[in-house]
């Protein structure tokens, strides 16, 4: 079920931390999107990309014990919802540390590293994750 | 526009059914329901299938086809059509089902739910559940179903101090009126404790917190009130129907946990119904995670955010709201495309009387929502006697 190539379409956007931002309002959005959800066809070809800092902070998370097989070799393993400075929130694991440091409020920055394998192919792709500060 | 009306439900056990198949399941269940609407299969003008993931754990699509033709009504040539909603599947088949009758279009339909989950072994499960989350943005990065759901659970707890106990209680009522199912995957009664030292799986989330893989099929038979009279058949009453959507991916929501999709389309079930909340006589809740129990409560209306623990001395069959007379996703199981539909049996059960030691004294009204993933999708139906 791996199938990890197909996620390379999206990579500059995993890569960069590239997100959109609506200059009818101002709105940050990730991942990026055509079409902002609060000004509709008055933000059509205003969407502009940005470059997100990678600096947030937890908004909450839990320790995944059961997890798809692509993932059997790094549990247990923090997924949490970061909120970012900009504004958007996004769902990541952090990572070098142990578990029992986690804490809602903390801050953290992005990180890039390897999300997984894909079974068939042997490909390896690399994402953004989050460390603590 | 006619009112729509039940007149027939079946279903199979629900469980790890090693002995059943996909079209097993779903032939059992449509039969039954045929059976005892007391009408023929013939007489059936449309099929809606609800189903979730076949096509990737059995590698089967064209569901609907499938179960027309093994229910023996191929050469009839009924139209049949699968309705996907992920999760919220049934609930959405029932609805599409309710609006062709309403619409004038069909006098008597059948709507059956299916789902086979073990066909596929140990945690190449948890990939393809993971598959109703936004695959690029959250399962990518190691999100499952119920890893979102703990991550729900942990803010809601720290925002509004509420006990981990109290999430279990969600389970420990599943699990006493799955008891008195036969239908039920699990009829063992189980402590607050046991849930506690259960093993984790998302941390705050404990095995007993979470709904099992299911095998299962449900089925009922709608009828318009004409049809009904006409032929003298006996039925209960879709009150109204609402469906609501909200951002795909937890991470977009306003809230993480609030279920905006959940709350707006039991508003507009109870108005379209006219009757008050007060009138709900029971309640079927989507309590995939015991977290959604919860929320569930808060967000249908029941009680305020972040109180929805002070109803959980009332969720218990003899309280004044029962929470899941049937059991519940987490103890009567979870077979995706056919839970929401089951959620129907139950209350055709209930309002006719025939649930045995779980009937609910008195049963009116009853609520039921169906939800897809961590609420991207919400269906409402209100049934009455
Ligand atoms: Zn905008």
């Amino acid at each position: 079920m791996g199938q990890l190539s197909r996620f390379w379409r999206e990579s500059e956007h995993r890569y960069r931390l590239l997100g959109t931002r609506c200059e009818n309002c101002g709105r940050v959005y990730f991942p990026p999107r055509e079409v902002c959800p609060t000004c509709h066809r008055e933000s059509i070809g205003k969407m502009k990309d940005l470059e997100l800092s990678g600096e947030g902070v937890i908004e909450s998370f839990t320790v995944v014990h059961e997890a798809p097989p692509r993932f059997s070799r790094q549990k247990p393993y923090v997924l949490a919802l970061i909120k970012m400075e900009e504004g958007p929130m996004i769902t990541g694991q952090i990572v070098d540390c142990d578990p029992s440091e986690v804490e809602i409020g903390k801050h953290v920055h992005a990180v890039f590293r390897r999300m997984g394998e894909d079974g068939d192919t042997g490909v390896i792709v690399y994402g953004y994750k989050f460390a603590l500060d | 526009m006619s009112e729509v009306y039940i007149i027939g439900a079946g279903e199979t056990k629900f469980g790890e059914l090693w002995d059943k198949s996909l079209r097993d399941l779903a032939v059992e269940a449509g039969l039954e329901a045929i059976k005892e609407a007391n009408i023929y299969s013939r007489d059936l003008q449309m099929l809606y299938a609800s189903n979730s993931l076949a096509g990737t754990i059995n590698e089967q699509s064209n569901i609907a086809a499938l179960a027309a033709d093994f229910s023996g009504i191929a050469e009839t040539h009924v139209p049949a059509v699968r309705v996907e909603a992920s999760t919220a599947s049934g609930g959405a088949a029932v609805r599409e089902a309710y609006l062709a009758i309403k619409s004038g279009e069909y006098d008597v339909v059948m709507v059956g739910g299916v789902e086979k989950m073990t066909d596929i072994y140990g945690s190449e499960i948890i990939d393809v559940q993971s598959s109703i989350l936004d695959r690029e943005w959250e399962s990518f990065n190691g999100a499952t179903p119920a890893a979102l759901a703990a991550i729900t659970a942990r803010r809601y707890m720290h925002d509004f101090k509420v006990p981990r106990e109290d999430l279990a209680m969600i389970a420990v009522n599943d699990h006493a009126n799955a008891s008195m199912n036969p239908d039920a995957q699990y009829r063992n009664k189980i402590t607050v404790d046991q849930v506690l030292k259960s093993d984790p799986v998302a941390e705050p989330l404990n095995v007993f917190d979470c709904s099992p893989i299911s095998d299962g099929a449900s089925a009922i038979i709608l009828a318009s009130d004409e049809y009904r009279k006409k032929n003298r058949l006996d039925g209960i009453r879709i009150v109204s129907s609402a469906m609501s959507e909200d951002y795909l991916a937890l991470h977009s929501r306003k809230s993480i946990y609030t279920l905006e999709s959940a709350r707006i389309a039991a508003k507009q079930a109870i108005d379209r119904a006219g009757i008050k909340k007060n009138d709900v006589s029971f309640l079927e809740l989507n309590d995939s995670y015991s977290i959604y129990g919860l929320l569930e409560l808060e967000d249908l209306g029941f009680a305020e955010k972040g109180k929805g623990n002070e109803l959980l001395g009332e969720i218990k069959l003899g309280g004044s709201l029962p929470v899941n007379p049937s059991g519940g996703l987490k103890a009567k199981g979870n077979p995706l495309g056919a839970t929401g539909v089951s959620q129907f049996y139950e209350a055709y059960l209930q309002l006719k009387g025939k649930a045995g030691q779980r009937q609910v004294k008195g049963a009116r009204y009853g609520m039921l929502h169906n939800m897809a993933g961590t609420g991207a999708t919400s269906v409402v139906h209100i049934v009455g006697e």
